[in-house]
């Protein structure tokens, strides 16, 4: 099984260098926001992954912890991006 | 045996929808179709990935991961939704030749 982890963990992690790609030609704002969500979820599933490969448990609580950050930062990106104001 | 089996093919086969996703990430030509393939095939990618570690842990592990599953099929869509509107509201152009059935406009006045 350690083998099937580390392949799922490096090919997430060449995924995630394709989506750089669009986050630095994305033409409008919210192609970079939609690009960088993407990246953030991917993280979450490397981190459950390596929390695995490890045998390091409490890694998965840090998954939990930056799905709620990526999630809060998408919102927070997305309401500035419409409304010009914070809050 | 069986059960590393099983998982596996859920591992992999949530890898090849997030490949799918950043496909469509790369080559659609529009926000919102770049949209429609990315908030899918992520929370589909991430939702098998998770349900085969979680197969592979005991419980604690297996109801933390349900837990993240959870909170990211209930997170996923709504990011897509809000950034969406966002780009909208915000008068980002659709794709050549498409159009909207424009009932959200601030103009209309609802």
């Amino acid at each position: 099984m350690p083998q099937v982890y580390m392949v799922a963990a490096i090919s997430l992690l060449v995924l995630t260098f394709l989506c750089l790609i669009r986050a630095a030609i994305g033409p409008s704002a919210a192609d970079r926001v939609a690009a960088i969500n993407v990246i953030g979820s991917k993280t979450m599933v490397i981190i459950s992954l390596v929390s695995f490969l490890f045998g390091q448990e409490f890694f998965l609580d840090v998954a939990l912890v930056y799905a709620l950050i990526a999630f809060l930062m998408t919102v927070g990106v997305a309401k500035y991006m419409e409304k010009g104001v914070l809050g | 045996m069986l059960l590393n089996i099983i998982s596996s093919i859920l591992i992999f086969t949530g890898v090849f929808f997030f490949a799918v996703g950043v496909i469509g990430l790369l080559r659609l030509p529009d926000v919102y179709t770049r949209l429609h393939a990315t908030t899918k095939c992520d929370t589909l990618g991430a939702g098998l990935v998770l349900l085969g570690l979680a197969l592979q842990g005991n419980f604690v592990i297996g109801l933390k991961l349900v837990v993240i599953i959870i909170l990211l099929w209930i997170a996923n869509p709504t990011a897509g939704h809000v950034i969406a509107r966002a780009a909208y509201n915000s008068g980002i152009p659709l794709m050549k030749g498409s159009f909207a059935l424009d009932k959200t406009s601030k103009e209309k006045g609802s």
